[in-house]
């Protein structure tokens, strides 16, 4: 088995006496897309926040390609090569989509200064195009992000995300707030994505037929620790997970 | 050491009045995100309505009490459903940028009414009392103890009635209040019901002082918003110690360092509180949204 | 821009802002060169405030900080030429220093800090007599001149700023349109998800101050030798107030937002002269309605229009798609 892209251990992180994360540990191997479900509140928001330089852990390791990545800013992470979307929307709204995917990976090419002089799109506008293709965003890539609906707008935030080709991407509920139409398109993408250009992505998301279909390997958090690891079909049948979702 | 009492006292008396200004910024601010930079002339509007009744044959109370219903309706209830309201949704500084042309508007508005200092009378006897070898004026101690008895007393009506509770609750978080059933409209119109009243209060404190001139509110506006920010925009009880704060440092500054550098102090003071303490002395740390 | 239609517009505007000082008696071409000056700085306040995002109030200090690098170094007998760079970059390293407290503080207390620091330029610009002249200002400040050409008189002058405005806006057209453009918008639009895609959100705002500001520096060093006289009253707080306005009036964002914007800012005063006293009553009653009408400004009419026109075509759309459902149910 292949050393894992993305190592975390016992992570711990409280809010007072609350304990959000209380000793998480798991991996992800390269190429593999990788599910985080559990009820609300069971602390998958703050593990993922962790990973991602947003909060600061109480404790723990977060390793990447064996490199410590422990409390790395969100663009020192960026630029190692991790991608992520948020929960919410997160399109600039006044630019136009081609240049919402243009700005997301322009930051990795050359310096500051040289880009100053570089061309307006970086070098990368075929990269982009092949994104607006595969996102079947062509009709509305001139328009400004923020003139479309909500469905679109989610695709193009998800496509910004693999824009510099990252080798880790973390999705915080792609699926969150979108039709059951598009739920199966943005898995049969991501799905695309990762059989195409090979990226490990972790995934946060509420929708069971999304995560099962969707992912290699599943962990379920509860109250902060995780219940269990495995694959899909194996998850399906942990009693324990019927018990904690049904139970309480 | 006599002199720096005196000054200091006086300067507390000046900063009152400044926190009474201040008091309604911060209350603005809590309970509808209004950043008002046209404060110093809601000072000055009912400077200008007192000596118009005053000049119809009113007496002095009379006319503060009619110049009270007309803030309401004007600076209060208009001020809301005119400015406010409609630019509410385009953010804070939509909200800056109209109160400023506000400002502008009102300040030269009055000017071609009459561009001439008029003298207010003063509630206080021109009197000096002497307190243990300093020499107060009567003046500067009404003003602060009337100052006083209003900062108190909104701090009352805000913690202890029900009302008043409410329109806390209100500027805390907006969806629960309103989920509590709580009717929040109405909430931040008295907050601005309560914002023109303690301007007729600063008014008809300052105006002996200052005069009732077009251009008064310039500076009195500044030092509300510098009193507001350090004390912390957020708590109303920074609103005081912020206009006491200045009020000290502008009366310190021109008496030890030099009178064009007055206003330097509560400035220096001001960018300090900004840079490191955003939420101002007393104010709790906001977080951050996304 | 790519159409010939509005490039034959563009090259019409440049003819006519050519020919049109030997249309003007000597005040019309001042205003004109006032204006041209005005455009230079809000055009970097608009990279400021407009692209970036950053509500800058403190946009007059800069101006004031080039004005009188200028003037004080062509008093020390040095020349105009040397006096321009120079204050484009006190004024670009005023912008990084003013910047920082971009880092720690957002939205409006960003606004209040740049205030502060405004007041505390122009405090410094009316008391210091020593450096500045205080109120009395600084006198006879001479007009330049290049390889034997003199810009001393009013026409010659106004092409000098016409030309320098010209350099600076197409530097700046350039820039916007570079990746530095792209990251100044995203840093703009949501400066959390531009940090997470890896754009420098530290790095961008010091520069979009400190460009911004080099940009108000020019302006100033321009604004002296025309005005031949400084004193601190354009540099007040007011005076960023106004500039800030010439943006949202113009459009911000716009790339010709200020030259709309401080057209309305320099010459409608002087049209609303006859309005005299009311002038400054109907000018912040104007902006209070502004602010409610139309508050991303002029330039964004023709956007508004398209998306009300779009809206209506949908719902007319809409509409005939319904009749035609009730019709084949029938």
């Amino acid at each position: 088995m292949s050393a894992p892209l993305l190592e975390v251990t016992d992570l711990r992180k409280s809010y007072g006496a609350i304990r959000a994360v209380a000793g998480v540990s798991f991996e992800v191997r390269p190429g593999e897309i990788f599910g985080v479900i559990g009820p609300n509140g069971s602390g998958k928001t703050t593990m993922f926040n962790s990973v991602l330089g947003q909060i600061a852990p109480d404790a723990g390791a977060i390793r990447l390609k064996g490199a410590d990545i422990t409390g790395l800013s969100p663009l020192a992470l960026n630029r190692r090569g991790v991608g992520r979307t948020f929960q919410t929307l997160q399109v600039f709204g006044r630019m136009s989509v081609r240049d919402n995917l243009l700005v997301a990976a322009q930051e990795h090419r050359g310096s500051m200064f040289s880009r100053m002089f570089a061309a307006p799109d970086s070098g990368l506008g075929a990269r982009a195009d092949a994104l607006i293709d595969l996102f079947r965003i062509g009709h509305v890539a001139d328009k400004p992000a923020g003139s479309l609906s909500y469905g679109q707008q989610k695709l193009v935030d998800i496509a910004m995300a693999f824009m510099s080709e990252p080798d880790l991407v973390l999705l915080d509920e792609p699926c969150a707030g979108v039709n059951p139409s598009l739920v199966g398109e943005i898995a049969a993408l991501l799905r695309e994505l990762n059989r195409s250009r090979g990226g490990s992505f972790v995934v946060i998301e509420h929708n069971m037929d999304f995560v099962m279909g969707l992912c290699h390997r599943v962990m379920v958090m509860v109250e902060g620790e995780v219940l269990a690891i495995g694959t899909p079909d194996a998850i399906r049948a942990d009693r324990r997970v019927l018990d904690a979702y049904l139970g309480n | 050491m006599t002199d720096l009492l005196q000054l200091t006292f006086s300067g507390i008396a000046t900063g009152s009045i400044y926190a009474l200004a201040a008091l309604g910024f911060t209350l603005l601010w809590q309970a509808s995100g209004t950043i008002n930079f046209a404060q110093g002339e809601f000072v000055m509007l009912p400077a200008f309505a007192m000596l118009f009744f005053a000049a119809q044959g009113a007496p002095l109370p009379v006319a503060f009490v009619l110049t009270i219903a007309v803030a309401v309706a004007v600076l209060g209830w208009a001020f809301k459903r005119g400015v406010v309201d409609p630019l509410f949704r385009h953010g804070m500084m939509a909200i800056v940028v109209a109160t400023i042309g506000l400002s502008i508007a009102m300040r030269n508005g009055v000017r071609i009414y009459s561009a001439d200092a008029h003298p207010f009378p003063s509630l206080f006897a021109d009197k000096l009392l002497r307190v243990g070898g300093v020499t107060v004026s009567l003046a500067d101690a009404g003003t602060l103890a009337f100052a006083l008895v209003l900062v108190v007393a909104t701090q009352a009506f805000l913690a202890r009635t029900l009302t008043g509770r409410a329109m806390q609750a209100v500027a805390q978080n907006t969806e629960s209040a309103a989920v509590l059933g709580i009717n929040v409209p109405l909430m931040i119109l008295y907050t601005f019901a309560i914002n023109a009243v303690l301007a007729c209060a600063a008014a008809l404190l300052v105006t002996p002082v200052y005069f009732g001139k077009f251009d008064m509110g310039e500076s009195l506006g500044t030092k509300a918003f510098f009193a507001a920010v350090i004390g912390g925009f957020n708590n109303s009880r920074g609103a005081l110690l912020g206009g006491v704060i200045v009020g000290i440092g502008e009366n310190l500054a021109a008496a030890y360092i030099s009178p064009a550098y007055k206003d330097a102090v509560a400035l220096a003071l001001f960018m300090v509180v900004i840079l490191f303490k955003p939420q101002g002395l007393l104010g709790r740390k906001e977080e951050r949204k996304v | 821009m790519r159409t010939p239609l509005a490039l034959a517009a563009g090259l019409a505007a440049a003819a006519a802002l050519v020919a049109l000082p030997h249309f003007l008696g000597r005040s019309g071409v001042y205003l004109l060169s006032y204006w041209v000056v005005f455009v230079v700085a809000t055009m970097g306040l608009n990279l400021t405030v407009g692209y970036a995002g950053q509500k800058s109030l403190g946009h007059a200090a800069f101006f004031g900080i080039g004005a009188y690098t200028v003037a004080i170094l062509m008093k020390a007998g040095l020349s105009f030429w040397l006096g321009l760079p120079l204050a484009a970059l006190l004024c670009f390293a005023s912008g990084i220093v003013v910047g920082f407290p971009a880092l720690r503080v957002q939205a409006i207390y960003l606004a209040f800090a740049t205030l502060g620091f405004n007041t505390a330029a122009w405090l410094f610009m009316r008391n210091e007599e020593w450096l500045t002249g205080g109120t009395f200002g600084i006198k006879d400040i001479a007009r330049p001149s290049l390889f034997g050409v003199s810009f001393d008189g009013h026409r010659a002058y106004y092409y000098l700023c016409l030309a320098v405005a010209a350099i600076l806006a197409a530097l700046l057209y350039g820039l916007l349109r570079s990746p530095w453009g792209k990251a100044f918008t995203a840093l703009r639009d949501n400066p959390i998800r531009a940090e997470s895609l890896g754009v420098d959100v530290r790095g961008y705002t010091l520069l979009a101050f400190a460009i911004g500001a080099a940009y108000a520096g020019v302006a100033g060093a321009l604004f002296a030798p025309l005005l031949e006289f400084i004193d601190p009253a354009p540099f007040s707080v007011g005076a960023s107030i106004m500039m800030y306005l010439m943006v949202v009036v113009g459009g911000p964002g716009y790339f010709f937002g200020p030259m709309l914007g401080a057209a309305v800012g320099v010459v409608l005063p002087e049209w609303l002269r006859f309005a005299q006293d009311w002038y400054l009553f109907v000018f912040g009653a104007a902006v209070v309605l502004l602010m409610i009408w139309l508050p991303d400004g002029l330039l964004s009419i023709p956007g508004r229009l398209r998306a009300r026109r779009e809206a209506r075509a949908a719902s007319a759309a809409r509409a005939a798609a319904a009749a035609r459902l009730d019709g084949g149910g029938r």
